[in-house]
């Protein structure tokens, strides 16, 4: 048997790697168990691998809380190599990165004979992304984590797991639907057969909705559509992981040797180069470019090129300015002052922004999220949704609960499991705190409090039984309180109901009131952020007691 | 002689009737679309099978209150003591059981019918002959927690039971045929099953001082069943009367006496160890509303309007009831 060619091997990596990282935001969701009634839910793969993998995330989680979060050390296991041989993980592992091969590697008008030589040389605007990235990394240094708009795995996960796999689901279960409403049995067989399999493997057991999935969408299918003008732009020109990882390459000891006596000017190495750095001959090779998808290496007819250590020839550095590095670090430093300028972050916070359990004081999270959406994929209840502009502009595709769509579950603690930078610590379903023996003396975790719209309450506004909120209510003692009072219906007559009340003593906010209000359009019982356990500003009362 | 400017009648010809093809095709089209139209309705609701009731039979006693350590011996008894599972279930019926699994909640905590006593119906079941035994609830919280956090998955399906979880695509709009109640979204394996048995947990409910058999109903609809605490005994008396079932069993195992119907804490549950089962939907609410509430028959208006719909009686004490103590 033949050894398969070293650009095979870095495909089967890709590939590899793109399922595995499917697999794992697939399975970033609780799917139940009918052969255990274990009482602590957590989730049995490690779904926040590639975030761990992933040295951007890592840094820029140390440049903000100047501490690392738990798994992020795997994060090394990426940066050493790389300092030996390069950006191999953007070519071989990224699964980003393989989805930009992918499309970059169909055939478009635009890459054509010249035009498809032209564009595979090395540009000068691929120095954009370290410009992002210096960006980006100051920013954090002064305390904000907007790196994860650009950083490839919040990307992908944001955009696949909020918007392209719903969508999936949603043209999966109308087909489904259509088949197995057909009016012929063996249509209808088929179609239940199809629905164990397809529900075993990646239908959600309700169809989940999220607050600008289009917008998410539509980014991400501009992105891939990019590369049919420039192979892998993305990658060239705005990845601020490739980026770090192409400074980092700097003194790797591989790297590309050129034969000139063997070249004959051919340029077929140009044809499926993937990063644009220019394996040809006559020119230095930009190392902090090459993905090391050894397609060049593939191509040459004359075996005219190698990768090799220690290789003899110059190559070209990152080739950086002064003038727009230094662009880049103040265009960062300017940054967190501006997005902070606004009234939202101190003086005027949004009432309606409700962080998930364990998430910690705004100015921390809004450090640490990277707002890759995790949380919101793994939400059993689909409770939360990325933020517009509930957090300021900063805190754009943040997650907040919105309790019309999804109440916070009791016991659940999924997102803080999940979360890879620990803007969601990590808790336990009893250090939440929600349903345990009130003598036990912990003091729950609290997103907010409810409160009522009496001119909407049916109780109070239309002389009309109902307390369902009463009803959800999931602490004990209950946070909502009743009171029977004697009203009076449209023709006059004296009537007994129970009009409800909050008790702020009691209320963690978890919005299943909220969720349950039979009052469809606008509830008539609503959370609002005040009273949060993670604030010591954001608050009512003198004391709440500790319970 | 070659003609520049003209076509063949042959071309002629085809051209015309591909015009005049797609033009009648085209009117036909709409003249068919035209006669279509109607205003959009949702969903017609069916009308569905009603009663799963088993005839009266004298030489058994009504009711069975039973008393003792195991879940599962009580359930066994309970239902020995009514004449055991071969006169409630026949051969090859397929049969529902229907437990409280409402609440993300574990067994102590008292709000979701005991996992053991579940099972052992389930076993029962399948020992007297039935074809298939579902296990189904409508949950409030997540359904998927519920069923595994209740162990009444786990206990169930090691049973035999088949499990089916509330799918947003397993509703169908039916006529429930009620006062108050019409169409509404009704879970399926609540329609054509042969027989149902209703397993409810007795808990608090601040709406209706108790929580009982008939309430557990609520657990076989969807679409926005948040509206029926608006007319509660009504819509009680009406799910009860479209599906009458074949047994009760009340759980009192634990009970849950205070922050009902959620509950959470266990200091709000009490050990009663107890069983009650009936094929009288009515007497059996009111027995255990008596027993651990002290709540008469007039502070549950829905007894009575039950009782005046023939659904059964709520004088308990006229029943002939055994009671046993394991």
């Amino acid at each position: 048997m033949q050894f398969p060619k070293p650009a095979k091997l870095r495909l089967y990596s890709q590939i590899a790697f793109f399922c595995l990282f499917i697999f794992l935001l697939v399975r970033t969701e609780f799917r139940g168990s009918f052969t255990t009634s274990a009482s602590e839910i957590r989730l049995p793969y490690p779904v926040g691998l590639f975030f761990q993998l992933d040295p951007l995330v890592a840094i820029s989680n140390a440049l903000t809380s100047r501490a690392l979060y738990k798994g992020l050390l795997f994060s090394l296991t990426i940066l050493i190599p790389t300092l030996f041989f390069g950006r191999f993980f953007c070519g071989w592992i990224c699964p980003l990165g393989s989805l930009n091969h992918f499309f970059g590697s169909w055939k478009s008008e635009r890459k054509r004979g010249k035009q498809l030589l032209e564009s595979n040389r090395y540009k000068r605007w691929q120095n954009v992304k370290y410009y992002l990235l210096f960006a980006m990394l100051l920013a954090a240094l002064f305390g904000t984590g907007v790196v994860g708009w650009l950083d490839p795995f919040s990307f992908l996960v944001r955009s696949l797991g909020l918007s392209i796999l719903p969508g999936i689901n949603y043209v999966l279960q109308a087909a489904l639907s259509a088949f197995e409403h057909n009016r012929f049995s063996p249509v209808q067989t088929a179609g239940g057969i199809a629905h164990f399999i397809l529900g075993f493997l990646i239908l959600n057991f309700k169809q989940p909705y999220f607050r600008q999935g289009v917008w998410l969408g539509l980014i991400f299918i501009f992105v891939l559509v990019l590369n049919f003008r420039i192979t892998r732009f993305w990658c060239r020109a705005l990845c601020p992981l490739g980026a770090l990882l192409g400074l980092v390459s700097r003194w790797s000891i591989l790297g590309l040797a050129k034969h000139p006596q063997h070249c004959t000017d051919c340029n077929r190495c140009l044809l499926r180069c993937q990063g644009g750095d220019d394996p040809i001959g006559g020119v230095p090779w930009h190392q902090a470019e090459c993905h090391l998808c050894l397609n060049c290496v593939d191509e040459c007819p004359e075996k005219g090129l190698e990768f090799k250590f220690f290789p003899a020839d110059k190559t070209a550095g990152a080739n950086l300015q002064r003038r727009k590095v230094l662009t880049g670090l103040a265009s960062g430093v300017a940054l967190v002052p501006l997005l902070r300028s606004t009234t939202g972050f101190a003086a005027e916070r949004h009432e309606r922004l409700l962080r998930p359990p364990g998430a910690v004081d705004e100015e921390f999270f809004l450090s640490r999220c990277i707002r890759c959406g995790e949380c919101m994929k793994v939400c059993p209840n689909n409770a939360l949704q990325p933020a517009l502009n509930e957090a300021g502009l900063e805190g754009l595709w943040t997650p907040i609960v919105v309790p019309r769509v999804g109440y916070c579950e009791t016991s659940c603690v999924l997102c803080s499991q999940v979360c890879p930078t620990g803007a969601i610590w990590e808790i336990t379903a009893k250090e939440k705190g929600w349903s345990v023996d009130l003598n036990s003396g912990t003091k729950p975790v609290r997103l907010g409090t409810a409160f009522y719209d009496r001119g909407r309450c049916l109780p109070w506004a239309m002389a009309t039984d109902c307390i369902v909120c009463e009803e959800w209510c999931p602490t004990s003692p209950k946070a909502i309180y009743f009171r029977p009072a004697e009203v009076f219906d449209a023709m006059g007559n004296p009537k007994q109901v129970k009009q409800p009340y909050v008790d702020p003593t009691h209320c963690v906010g978890c919005g299943a009131c909220e969720h349950a209000c039979p009052v469809q359009d606008r509830p008539a019982v609503y959370v609002t952020s005040v009273g949060e356990s993670r604030s010591r500003s954001n608050q009512i009362l003198l004391n709440r007691k500790k319970s | 002689m070659a003609t520049v400017n003209t076509i063949s009648r042959r071309d002629a010809l085809l051209k015309l009737l591909r015009v005049a093809g797609t033009g009648v095709g085209t009117a036909g089209l709409a003249v068919w679309l035209n006669h279509r139209s109607t205003r959009p309705e949702v969903e017609i609701a069916i009308a569905s099978k009603r009663g799963h009731t088993i005839s009266p039979d004298p030489t058994f006693p009504d009711m069975a209150i039973i008393q003792g350590e195991d879940p599962a011996q009580l359930a066994r008894q309970a239902v020995e003591e009514l004449g055991g599972m071969r006169r409630f279930i026949s051969r090859g019926d397929v049969v529902l059981v229907k437990p409280n699994i409402g609440w993300d909640r574990t067994p102590e905590q008292a709000a979701n019918t005991n996992p053991d006593v579940v099972a052992e119906i389930v076993r029962q079941s399948l020992n007297a002959g039935a074809k298939r035994v579902i296990v189904a609830d409508v949950s409030c919280n997540e359904p998927r927690r519920c069923f595994q956090r209740s162990g009444i998955a786990e206990a169930a399906q090691k049973a035999g039971a088949e499990l089916i979880l509330p799918d947003p695509t397993r509703f169908k709009e039916v006529d429930l045929q009620g006062e108050v109640l019409h169409a509404w979204q009704v879970f399926d394996p609540f329609l054509n099953v042969d027989k149902v048995i209703n397993i409810p947990i007795a808990k608090h409910h601040a709406l209706t001082g108790t929580t009982l058999g008939m309430k557990n109903w609520y657990g076989m609809l969807g679409g926005q069943r948040n509206q029926l605490h608006q007319r509660i005994h009504e819509s009680l008396v009406d799910l009860a009367d479209f599906v009458r079932p074949t047994l009760t069993i009340i759980d009192s195992y634990r009970v849950l006496l205070r922050n009902g119907p959620t509950g959470g804490n266990l200091d709000d549950v009490i050990l009663k160890k107890t069983l009650v089962a009936s094929t009288d939907p009515v007497a059996v609410d009111a027995y255990v509303a008596k027993a651990y509430w002290n709540l008469e028959v007039d502070a549950l208006p829905y007894l009575k309007m039950a009782a005046r719909r023939g659904l059964g009686t709520y004088e308990f004490e006229k029943l002939r009831a055994v009671t046993k103590q394991l």
